[in-house]
């Protein structure tokens, strides 16, 4: 790793302020992906300051019908609070499926939805939950926050402070990891909201997340997972690589829905593992 | 530079560092305290996982800075408060849970810390399987990793149900 600088900020606007007076800065959330990147030396910012000391940043709250997470909140945080379990049990589902659970106690979601990797979970969540991004100095939706691989309309300096969305009826998500790297190679999120269906997918897409329509229509008419049966998705504009070409992914953005709506629906998709009940003494 | 104040394994210690520094090399460089390995250095593997304020995390993915002011706990202290190891070492030792040794560390701290997470004896082996993920053997197999921690996880449920009846 190159020689960098490491700052704390305690809060957001002090945050700000440390960016402005650095030559090469980057803001550091959890650090679950820019410190691996540092090591192999694809990045080198001159400075880092720390977001994860933020209190305005972290956990979970409710205002109104909004249910609003902190940008320092971390996966493992969300997977098991109560709010999330009990309003938006598809979220808690497909945090406690992100990496590993070291990884998820680090890892926060204004992080990876700032550095939208093509293939993380949470902007299929954020898309399919009609979810606002908060900035320091604005609210975008986030149909518009998520430009392209690992890009956003974030400006220079501009700092994710958190996510609000409001409940949705029924929330579930469905995720095919790359054997290694644990990443989406198709993760599918249904929400099922009083505007309708709304079916995100993430790991698939050569420009990064997009909705499924012609899922949602399906979905819509017969929210359960038969009505999925023979519904094709077509590859063009799909990621292919040496793990999957775009009509194998194609094929796995089907079976990953309709693993969403099975768990919507309260059913066991996929896994036997339980899910953590919160954090238990020891 | 920066100034790293932590307490390691109970003990309060401050060490001048790089920025870079990351905690990994923090403790086996700086404190001499060689249980925490360093295996993949990529994050995937998982034998430098050690607590911070409680918590597993991977000490090769975090900077020392980062770690400022936190409570650490590694391998060298995980069987502190008990009379012998901890029921997670000794449940290793018992069902042949490592063969070269190199993962163990991080195994037992990612054993310990999943047992705090789901409660003592509320593990199943899908449960355990799953949340090894980010643990990497080469030797084993896993089978008896994952019947190790199980047993340990039970172990300690009969060792709280002992304690609070003491406490009754």
């Amino acid at each position: 790793m190159h020689q960098t600088q490491y700052h704390r900020a305690n809060s957001v606007e002090e945050a700000v302020n440390m960016a402005q007076g650095a030559s090469d800065p980057r803001y550091l959330s959890g650090g679950m992906t820019l410190l691996p990147t540092m090591k192999q030396r694809l990045a080198a910012p001159s400075d880092l300051i720390d977001l994860r000391h933020i209190d305005a940043m972290q956990g979970v709250s409710e205002e109104g019908d909004m249910i609003v997470i902190g940008g320092a909140t971390s996966h493992n945080d969300i997977a098991t609070n109560d709010i999330i379990q009990s309003k938006a049990p598809g979220l808690a589902y497909q945090a406690s499926h992100i990496g590993d659970p070291m990884v998820r106690h680090m890892g926060t979601i204004g992080g990876s939805v700032a550095n939208n990797d093509p293939a993380a979970c949470y902007p299929s969540a954020m898309i399919a939950l009609n979810a606002v991004i908060r900035t320091n100095n604005r609210e975008v939706a986030a149909e518009d926050f998520f430009t392209g691989l690992f890009d956003t309309v974030l400006d220079e300096g501009e700092i994710v402070t958190g996510v609000a969305f409001k409940a949705p009826e029924q929330s579930g998500y469905g995720k095919f990891p790359n054997p290694a790297s644990r990443y989406a190679m198709a993760g599918v999120f249904v929400a099922r909201t009083a505007d309708g269906v709304r079916v995100a997918v993430t790991g698939a897409g050569d420009d990064g997340v997009f909705r499924a329509t012609a899922l949602e229509e399906a979905l819509n008419d017969d929210f359960s997972a038969s009505a999925l049966d023979g519904k094709t998705i077509d590859s063009t504009g799909l990621m292919g690589d040496i793990h999957a070409s775009p009509e194998y992914r194609a094929a796995l953005i089907v079976a990953m829905a309709k693993r969403a709506v099975v768990l919507a629906n309260g059913g066991d998709p996929d896994t036997k593992a339980a899910t953590p009940a919160g954090t238990a003494a020891v | 530079m920066s100034e790293v104040t932590l307490v390691v394994n109970g003990r309060k210690v401050k060490r001048v560092v790089e920025d870079r520094t990351l905690l990994v090399h923090f403790l086996r460089d700086e404190l001499d305290l060689t249980g925490t390995h360093v295996g993949c250095d990529t994050a995937q593997c998982g034998t430098c996982v050690v607590q911070m304020d409680g918590k597993a995390v991977k000490s090769c993915s975090i900077l020392a800075a980062q770690a400022d002011g936190s409570e650490v706990v590694t391998i060298e202290a995980a069987d502190s408060g008990y009379d012998d190891l901890h029921p997670m070492q000794k449940a290793f030792k018992e069902y042949h849970g490592l063969q070269c040794g190199f993962c163990t560390p991080g195994m037992i701290m990612a054993g310990i810390d999943m047992v705090r997470r789901y409660g003592p004896g509320n593990l199943d082996e899908a449960t355990v399987r799953q949340n090894l993920e980010g643990n990497i053997c080469r030797c084993t197999g896993y089978h008896n990793i994952v019947k190790a921690i199980l047993a340990a996880s039970d172990e300690m449920a009969k060792s709280d149900t002992q304690l609070n009846e003491a406490a009754e």
